[in-house]
């Protein structure tokens, strides 16, 4: 998966954010999520990294990490597919959209494909009750969706 | 510039979602090409709450509201309603009953049952634009907080208004305030409690989207009443657009001097810094929050000490939802005697409901309370989608209870609520129909709750987890009589004995949907049926004979070969192959199929 490779670049920009932070101790969830937007995951050598630079011991950084479920360890696919689990959603049909993609992309929701281009992950309300069922890709709300249309959304990601 | 007419878009999550941003701009260059840029400014807006027919367009000061307006319909919206001054009558709100075209909100039934006041500018103003804020009252309640009243008269304004907390417990937020004045510290803090977590739950999303110089406002306030110069907005990171917002609201207040330094000239400072949260429910309730805020994990702790006494870096805090705060410069505007005319003896003022699930009118809903469950769902939610029959309503979300169609016309307020078994809760209002299984929506409830668990006490991580093992059990087809009285049992244990917020809750749901929906969990129990035909489990597939044509769309569907029967003749499903996936009931087109 060469999309997921840590640069050095990476951490450079990471270590500059942290030293411009004044108060190191009390930042982990800041800097975790600074490091999620730069690296897109969390693997151990950039918890160990943090850890490191804030001075705390690393099992610190890996039960914050572990707590917050914004957090991942593993890499996301190119494309995040996020299926609404609201309760809203739900009594619209939800369960029923994430049975189609788990069986369309022949996975489970939490795990990202072999080729690493989709991953599959349920989210918690979107605020688009409206449109309930919803699912988001990459940030794209799709709404009102029935199990029927998942074939005809996931073909615009045939790249 | 002053122009004379405005085109207000809704930027709401919802209509964002369906294109409303590609809509501002293609209406945009449609007034462009018209030569109207002088005279006609399209803008963004907060959510309208009408969520169901979005995007929404008001053409002000004409006050026609149009509905699921598409970025092709912008030509015509310009070129007719802007040039020519006709409305566009098929853009309208259709009443359903009468079957009549309205053209203004004020008409519409959703909307006339509505008292707006923490969403009062939600839809109204430019939220990205302070100046418009201050147009409607932005910022005086601050200017006459600080100039005209002691932080004491503040307080009590607040304690005589009635306002109580609007994220779940219904705390009185003056004597919360009250309590951290009781503590000196060097320094105190206000925190904004903007970690909405009730799946289906998105009002203080809509209030920070439209309307975040509010919120602002009303923590300058609280600071000068207890004392703080430093507030906190925890806010959780899949929210990016409130928190873009935010941003932009905070530097605007900066600017013009309302955040900051010697505010309005009195000497009192303050200053608001943004914490994002990381996707965790529990963070919902204060000392988790607190915890969070510190970057620690969000394990709740013990109360005494109230975060009044030991909050943020163990200081004197004072937590309060955004709902509640948009609530606070009315109150010091219009006066606490004002605001304690609304509403009920002990819940004073208005709430706002997320109405959502089987419901025409979806949407952000804000009504005085005392109203009934009747008057939302029926006359402004527009009643049950597609005809269906009401079953229950879902309030507080994991927090809350199932409340069935024979408190329709009990008055909700918080007092009311927890005595029918459910609470009020953030106000998520999911409405359930006669095809949903509450034994099913308690799983789904309880199923988030072993999710969320932080699992700090013992009680929440393992009892909640037995609870859902057992609804398991009987959803399955596998439930005793005695799981009833276990669940019953363990439920109560739970809610006894539970460290925080969360565990003490957890099984209202449950508990909730066994007093009131028993028979239901009955024909699982002991007749191994499903009702509302949800659990899987317990369904059976049946050919009527009568109907079957022959046509083997079942046959060829299923994908274990149980259909047998040859091309026009009555097919028959083998019972002990079949794996009830429901291929052939959907496939079937002449109805022959009976789902039980």
């Amino acid at each position: 998966m060469e999309n997921n490779q840590l640069t050095k670049e990476m951490y450079d920009e990471l270590e500059r954010f942290i030293e411009a932070i004044p108060d190191k101790e009390n930042a982990i969830i800041a800097v975790l999520h600074k490091a999620q937007e730069i690296c897109g995951y969390l693997p151990r050598e950039v918890q160990e990294f943090i850890a490191d630079k804030l001075n705390v011991p690393a099992n610190k950084v890996y039960g914050v990490v572990t707590f917050y479920s914004y957090f991942t360890t593993v890499p996301k696919g190119k494309y995040a597919i996020n299926v609404c689990l609201g309760t809203a959603c739900f009594v619209r049909g939800a369960d029923k959209i994430v049975n189609e993609l788990e069986k369309k992309l022949d996975l489970k929701i939490g795990e990202t494909t072999p080729d690493g281009k989709f991953s599959l992950d349920g989210l918690r309300c979107v605020g688009a009750c409206g449109l309930a069922p919803v699912v988001m890709i990459n940030g794209k709300v799709y709404g009102k969706i029935k199990p029927k249309e998942v074939n005809k959304i996931l073909a615009e990601y045939n790249d | 510039m002053s122009y004379k007419m405005h085109l207000l878009v809704c930027g709401g999550t919802g209509c964002h979602a369906s294109d409303s941003d590609i809509l501002l701009e293609t209406l945009r260059e449609e007034i462009k090409a018209n030569g109207l840029e002088n005279d006609v400014q399209a803008l963004v807006t907060g959510c309208f709450g009408f969520c169901e027919k979005g995007p929404i367009v008001k053409v002000y000061p004409d006050n026609v509201f149009y509905i699921e307006v598409k970025p092709e319909d912008a030509k015509e919206i310009v070129a007719e309603h802007l040039v020519k001054g006709r409305r566009i009558e098929r853009l309208l709100y259709e009443e359903p009953t009468l079957e009549v075209k309205l053209a203004e909100h004020k008409e519409m039934p959703f909307y006339k049952k509505q008292l707006r006041i923490a969403l009062r500018n939600c839809g109204f103003i430019d939220p990205e634009n302070i100046n418009e804020y201050f147009a409607n009252d932005g910022y005086q309640a601050l200017g006459k907080a600080v100039t005209q009243m002691t932080p004491r008269d503040v307080i009590d304004s607040v304690k005589e208004s009635g306002l109580r907390g609007r994220g779940g417990g219904g705390f009185p937020t003056g004597m919360k305030w009250d309590f951290a004045t009781k503590y000196d510290a060097d320094q105190k803090y206000v925190v904004c409690n903007a970690d909405e977590g009730d799946p289906g739950a998105f009002m203080d999303r809509s209030i920070l989207e439209g309307d975040p110089h509010s919120v602002l406002e009303a923590m300058a306030i609280a600071g000068y009443a207890i004392g703080a110069s430093h507030g906190y907005i925890y806010i959780r990171a899949e929210y990016p657009l409130a928190i873009e917002r935010l941003k932009i609201a905070i530097a605007q207040a900066k600017e013009t001097g309302m955040l900051g330094e010697d505010i309005f000239g009195s000497g009192f400072n303050f200053d608001i810094e943004l914490k994002l949260g990381a996707g965790a429910f529990v963070c919902g309730e204060e000392t988790a929050l607190i915890h969070s805020i510190e970057g620690k994990r969000g394990e709740p702790t013990t109360k005494p000490p109230f975060p009044a006494e030991s909050g943020v870096w163990g200081k004197p805090t004072i937590v309060n939802n955004v709902e509640t705060l948009a609530n606070i410069p009315v109150i010091i505007n219009r006066g606490s005697d004002w605001f304690a005319k609304i509403g009920t003896e002990k819940s004073k003022g208005t709430k706002v409901f997320a109405l959502a699930g089987k419901i025409n009118n979806v949407g952000l809903v804000e009504v005085p309370m005392g109203i009934t469950l009747r008057e939302i769902i029926y006359e402004i939610g527009g009643g049950i989608k597609n005809g269906k029959k009401f079953k229950a309503v879902q309030t507080g979300g994991p927090s809350g209870g199932c409340i069935s169609d024979q408190f329709l016309d009990t008055p909700i307020d918080y007092d009311s609520l927890i005595q029918i078994g459910s609470m009020m809760g953030s106000g998520g209002m999911i409405v359930l129909d006669e095809d949903d299984c509450m034994v099913n929506i308690a799983k789904f409830y309880l199923e988030f709750t072993v999710e969320e668990s932080c699992g700090k006490c013992t009680p929440c991580r393992v009892g909640n987890k037995r609870l859902l093992e057992i609804l398991e059990k009987i959803t399955e087809g596998k439930g005793t009589p005695e799981d009833l009285k276990m669940l019953e049992e363990l439920g109560s244990a739970i809610k006894d004995t539970s460290l925080c917020g969360l565990g003490q809750t957890a099984p209202n749901p449950v508990l909730s949907t066994l007093k009131y929906f028993r028979h239901e969990y009955e024909a699982h129990v002991n007749e191994k049926k499903c009702p509302s035909g949800v659990c899987q489990n317990l369904l059976s597939y049946e050919i009527i004979p009568d109907k079957c044509v022959g046509c083997t769309a079942c046959a060829r569907v299923c994908p274990v070969n149980c259909i047998e029967g040859a091309p026009k003749k009555v097919h028959v499903i083998d019972q002990s192959k079949c794996i009830k996936c429901g291929a052939c009931y959907e496939a079937c087109k002449f109805d022959a199929i009976k789902k039980g």
